[in-house]
């Protein structure tokens, strides 16, 4: 079912957004190109006109927001208060470490979770991943229909997957309490106890995270020459050995990029968490959920905008810590 | 395309260094394999299954794929009486104009990084690179409250300069690896030739990066298509005016009742979108593993 009239309005809302973005870009080009080019000559002129566009894109919707996070972070602005919210000083970070951050979580066992949720699904992507990719990376019947039925959960959109798995998480109907039911076991309250609803959310992350890490290793896999091997054989080495030795070794460029990228991914993600819970059991939370509740479900803006902070430090500690110790940062040339 | 080649021919010369797998070594990987793909495909078989049962057996314990009694019952309440063809278009709409909004910007500013030094440059890769870690749920409560103050919340137009802004930094990434694996000499003897600095970009380095543009414009698209926090948190509660990720969860939030026209909304949902990738996923896998080789 279509309405017409809708469809015409957000044509034409859409349509408009694109001219202004264009007929601001066009001003703003005719501007540096008056000042910069013609009348001071500078050096840098061409490149600077060719950022200028993203840079003020990135300058309105990521940087200034976040610098007016900040200043909100120092406020005690909610719902009640939108208005008229005033300055409470470090109140808010205070707040973060000292009470309950939700309900009743507080902080630091949130951010086990995270860390405990993060572990367990980065260790099964590479360890599934790599075990395919192994499997894979051979000449066998089938290779081809294999990897493209491997990668399925990937092509999917991720929030359909996730509810999907949500519908069959369900007590009495999902497949799973059905088959746990046929071969005799109990069935499990999947969406009900903290324990198992956790558990559903690393089964489901598992799932949809393996296939890009299966593509990203066996990628890897397919670049090592098989002299290597050959040479490893002529040695005795047994297969065992050649994984530890010449696989895992030669395999380091490929897996640190892609694990760097899917712990933070995996720390920050939404979508799993989000969809298998649906803000039903605080204790099935991680920090980038408890946040989106704290500010959306309890609204209280200041507040989260100092979690939010909180979270970031996390994450920045954690990347300054890995790129030190990884030195990925030397691709910035 | 050079890059897919190699690894094939590599990979012969892999089989050639020895190693060949037993017959029962075979059937285990097979069996391996075959495991894994049916965890793979079940849930998803399961959807559709759903979505062809019957109003009225909707919920039942049945394990088989399909039911006895199947019918599309679902399907043609989703397509004529439910708003799903409304909100693809939605999502259509604002997809399409971030997706182009966004190659747009990100091909410019990924050739001055790339062919330009200037004043400020590893900072911006550096503070690019840092973007990638803001949690997304952290801009949502500034952006929110300042799409209020602007007054855009319930229109597109926050929302598609808010999806074509937040994809730039990737996509700059893309492109910028990419741009440098082209020799500079080309666009040098086009410039002896007469060609300024910028046609030269545009009539030699654009056509020869179109790889890249497809992938950072399927990139852009499939950033917006999927979205759901900002769609949640800028679009009112109109329902006319969601998009699919929006309106499927509204029906699949009734799961008891609704159960099978969010099933069937799923699959009509996800068959392009699938199709499109698996199509796709060749020069996809490429261009991301080819940004990561040049970092």
């Amino acid at each position: 079912m279509i309405e017409g009239g809708v469809v015409l309005k957000s044509l034409a809302e859409v349509g408009s957004t694109v001219l202004y973005v264009l007929i601001g870009t066009l001003i703003l080009e005719a501007f540096l190109y008056l000042v910069l080019m013609r009348w001071l000559k500078y050096r840098y002129a061409l490149p600077f006109m060719l950022l200028a566009p993203a840079v003020i894109g990135l300058l309105v919707l990521v940087v200034y927001p976040l610098i007016w996070e900040l200043n909100l972070s120092f406020g005690n602005m909610s719902l009640r208060r939108f208005k008229n919210w005033e300055y409470v000083g470090f109140t808010n970070y205070v707040r973060v470490f000292t009470e309950p951050v939700l309900k009743q979580r507080t902080l630091w066992p949130l951010l086990g979770q995270t860390v405990l949720w993060t572990l367990i699904n980065v260790v099964a992507h590479v360890a599934g991943g790599m075990i395919l990719a192994l499997l894979l990376n051979r000449e066998m019947k089938g290779r081809g229909l294999y990897r493209t039925i491997i990668i399925i959960p990937w092509a999917i959109p991720q929030i359909i997957a996730v509810l999907a798995w949500r519908g069959e998480f369900n007590y009495e109907y999902g497949f799973i309490n059905v088959i746990l039911q046929r071969i005799g076991l109990a069935p499990i309250q999947w969406l009900t106890t903290p324990g198992p609803n956790f558990a559903a959310m690393c089964i489901t992350n598992i799932w949809l995270g393996i296939p890009f890490m299966m593509v990203i290793l066996l990628g890897g896999l397919q670049s090592i020459s098989g002299d290597y091997y050959e040479a490893a054989e002529i040695d005795g080495a047994n297969g065992w050995q050649q994984f530890w030795n010449i696989t895992i070794p030669l395999m380091q460029p490929v897996m640190a990029p892609a694990i760097i990228l899917g712990t933070v991914w995996t720390f920050n993600n939404f979508n799993v968490p989000f969809f298998i819970n649906q803000f039903e059991l605080e204790s099935s939370d991680i920090l980038v959920t408890a946040l989106f509740r704290a500010a959306f479900q309890y609204n209280r803006y200041g507040f989260s905008a100092a979690f939010a902070f909180v979270i970031f430090i996390f994450l920045l500690v954690y990347s300054i810590f890995y790129l030190r110790a990884t030195g990925a940062l030397k691709g910035v040339r | 395309m050079a890059t897919t080649t190699v690894p094939t021919k590599q990979k012969k010369s892999f089989f050639e260094g020895g190693r060949e797998d037993s017959p029962f070594k075979r059937l285990l990987i097979h069996l391996a394999l075959l495991a894994y793909c049916v965890i793979t495909v079940y849930p998803l078989l399961r959807i559709f299954t759903v979505s062809i049962r019957p109003g009225n057996r909707l919920l039942s314990t049945d394990l088989s794929l399909i039911p006895a009694d199947a019918s599309f019952e679902s399907y043609r309440i989703v397509l004529f009486d439910k708003p799903l063809l409304q909100w693809l278009w939605n999502s259509l709409a604002i997809t399409a104009a971030t997706a182009i909004i966004g190659v747009i910007l990100a091909a410019t500013s990924a050739y001055a990084f790339s062919r330009h030094k200037f004043p400020g440059r590893s900072l911006g890769l550096i503070f690019l690179l840092t973007t990638q870690m803001i949690p997304s749920a952290m801009l949502m409560v500034p952006i929110y409250i300042l799409a209020i103050q602007l007054g855009v919340v319930g229109t597109y137009r926050g929302l598609v300069v808010a999806y074509s802004v937040t994809s730039i930094p990737f996509s700059i990434w893309i492109l910028k690896g990419y741009y440098d694996t082209i020799p500079i000499d080309l666009e040098e003897a086009a410039r002896i030739d007469g060609c300024t600095e910028l046609e030269a970009f545009w009539r030699i380095l654009l056509p020869l990066s179109a790889p890249a543009l497809a992938i950072v414009f399927l990139f852009n698209f499939t950033q917006a298509w999927n979205d759901y926090l900002l769609a949640r948190v800028m679009l009112g509660a109109q329902e006319t005016l969601l998009t699919w990720p929006l309106g499927l969860q509204r029906l699949q939030a009734q799961f008891t009742t609704l159960w099978g026209q969010f099933s069937a909304g799923a699959i009509l949902v996800t068959i392009p979108v699938m199709a499109l990738f698996l199509y796709t996923s060749k020069y996809l896998i490429s261009g991301l593993t080819l940004g990561s080789v040049k970092g």
